[in-house]
């Protein structure tokens, strides 16, 4: 009865989560889709208490409260510009938390009645093994995520001739693992094999990585973090978490996709393509440059913005860098107060993961409603005074549209070049991260505003008031 | 075997509802989704209470069991937050 009761509370949880992420669909109704998916677990996990195989509540009590207390104080402190971090780290998390549950099931099979003979053990066998696979292979890849996003680490690709050929050896050598597990389980060396090795790959996976396809193996361990929880699902033979784990793994894919497509670039090219190691260099750059950059002091700028009827702001990875976000609110209300319209234009890629220049918009109280997606803004720049470009690059870069030697050629950018003027405000001439020059800034209406960006616009928002 | 089979058309199916139903989630919410997401696959916090409070694989076992509660309660509770706390953000203006 007890079991039949559980199993109904699991799909009453199951029912939350898709209710929580159907909320998630509008802002106006996703606080309370999250309070829903809380509630759902919150279900799952109180059910789960009452379960009769559990023999003491000591280890469960002392983990509950150290995870919840940790959990809760990243939550509190973390600032909005460091969310891709965190992000980063939780999928790490929630695939270590997989890979010791699974563990724990193989060591707990082993030390009671064993595996069953026949296909059924073998099936079991092989699905604790992938859930390690994937398990610790998040957890590695997602440190090594994190420690990147924190700068703990350089954010160059890091690597060496022939990686993706060792990568290969690595993930056949864990699956080979798996099968000698499968055949022999009672030795505990294939699985603890098959974990290290998969722990290696997901550092060589991340490693050659670059700062700038950081969203995209963010999206992507996300999706390892849901399907490790959805075999783990298998193993225990939970019903709530291979759903749970399957919508997780869902999301992380699409979010994936959707960052591949903004791209214009293939998942397999992100992951094993290094691009920008060996492009463009310095000299291509000072020959675009040459003669034809003009810079403008924040007072010029802000004699340009009296006279703008529409002004479109595109935000980039560096307002985030110089925690610009609230200066950036400050001077699109004083361009309002002068009569101009201020929209803000985003690109899909902008920042270190999906949506991150909303969330510091909002964080800013600037109204989702101003901030639009590149298909709906582009039109847009055509009638626009001013464009002011903030800390991004290769998301404006107009090679992508022209030139088709270039390597970024087909990535849909933002045409800012289509403004009337446009004031980029950026701290050198230096690259992006596709190592690229940008004839963007040598345009005859671009107009280049060097230093700090938050100290630039806080600059150009008091001449703007005092004009 | 039936078993099996049952789990995984309800992975396969769930998958696909996963798909329909983050396909509608815009752009603007796309970094709390991802840390609402984190919250629930913070869900393997069930079957770690279950690892770390069965005495059947010995000490060891139990305490990997200890250690995926405690990722996992930091994914549940972290992840709920901090998605609660960006939440707000967007809902303000209304």
């Amino acid at each position: 009865m007890l079991d039949i009761g559980m199993n109904l509370a699991y799909l009453a949880a199951a029912i939350l989560f898709i209710l929580g992420i159907k909320g998630l669909t509008r802002p106006k109704t996703a606080v309370r889709g999250n309070m829903l998916s809380a509630t759902g677990m919150f279900l799952a996990v109180a059910v789960t208490l009452l379960d009769n195989s559990i023999v003491s509540f000591d280890l469960i009590i002392a983990g509950a409260l150290l995870g919840g207390g940790i959990g809760a104080v990243l939550a509190k402190k973390v600032q909005m510009t460091a969310m891709p971090q965190l992000v980063a780290i939780l999928n790490g998390f929630g695939g270590g938390a997989s890979l010791g549950l699974a563990a724990a099931s193989y060591l707990q099979t082993m030390g009671g009645a064993g595996f069953a003979a026949g296909a059924l053990g073998t099936i079991t066998l092989i699905t604790i093994a992938l859930t390690v696979i994937i398990g610790s292979l998040t957890v590695t890849g997602s440190l090594i995520a994190f420690a990147k996003l924190q700068e703990i680490m350089p954010g160059q690709p890091i690597g060496f001739p022939g990686m993706t050929g060792f990568n290969g050896l690595l993930l056949i050598g864990a699956l080979a693992s798996s099968v000698m597990l499968a055949i022999d389980p009672t030795n505990a060396m294939y699985f603890w094999l098959a974990i290290g090795l998969a722990a290696i790959l997901g550092l060589t996976l991340v490693l050659p990585i670059g700062g700038a396809d950081m969203p995209v193996v963010i999206a992507l361990l996300n999706s390892y973090s849901g399907i490790a929880a959805a075999f783990a699902g298998f193993v225990m033979g939970n019903t709530v978490l291979i759903v749970s784990g399957s919508l997780v793994g869902a999301s992380g894919l699409i979010l994936t996709k959707i960052m591949c497509v903004a791209m214009n670039r293939s998942l397999p090219n992100v992951l094993f393509g290094r691009m920008g190691a060996d492009t463009g260099g310095e000299g291509a750059g000072d020959e675009i440059y040459e003669g034809k950059i003009t810079s403008a002091s924040p007072e010029e700028i802000g004699m340009l913005l009296e006279t703008a009827q529409k002004v479109i702001i595109v935000p980039g990875f560096g307002m985030a860098l110089s925690q610009a976000q609230h200066a950036v609110r400050e001077l699109a209300d004083a361009i309002e107060r002068n009569g101009g319209e201020v929209l803000y234009a985003i690109h899909p890629v902008a920042g270190r993961m999906p949506g991150h220049m909303n969330v510091l918009l909002a964080e800013a109280e600037v109204p989702y409603e101003k901030l639009v997606e590149m298909e709906r803004i582009n039109p847009q720049f055509d009638d626009c005074d001013v464009a002011i470009v903030l800390g991004a690059n290769d998301v404006t870069n107009p090679m992508a549209r022209e030139d088709k030697g270039s390597p970024i050629y087909g990535m849909p950018i933002l045409n800012v070049d289509k403004a009337r003027t446009v004031v980029v405000i950026k701290r050198s001439l230096s690259a992006g991260f596709a190592g690229l020059p940008n004839p963007l800034f040598a345009l005859d209406n671009t107009l280049m505003v060097f230093g700090d960006g938050k100290k630039a616009v806080v600059d150009i928002t008091t001449a703007l008031e005092n004009g | 075997m039936e078993i099996l089979i049952m789990q995984v058309s309800l992975f396969v199916l769930a998958l696909m509802l996963g798909v329909e139903l983050i396909t509608k989630v815009p752009p603007t919410l796309h970094t709390p989704l991802m840390s609402g997401t984190n919250a629930i696959s913070g869900i393997a916090l069930v079957g770690a209470i279950l690892a770390a409070g069965n005495a059947d694989g010995g000490e060891i076992a139990r305490w990997l069991g200890f250690v995926a509660v405690v990722l996992a309660s930091i994914n549940v509770v972290g992840g709920y937050m901090v998605t609660n706390r960006m939440l707000a953000m967007f809902k303000r203006k209304d």
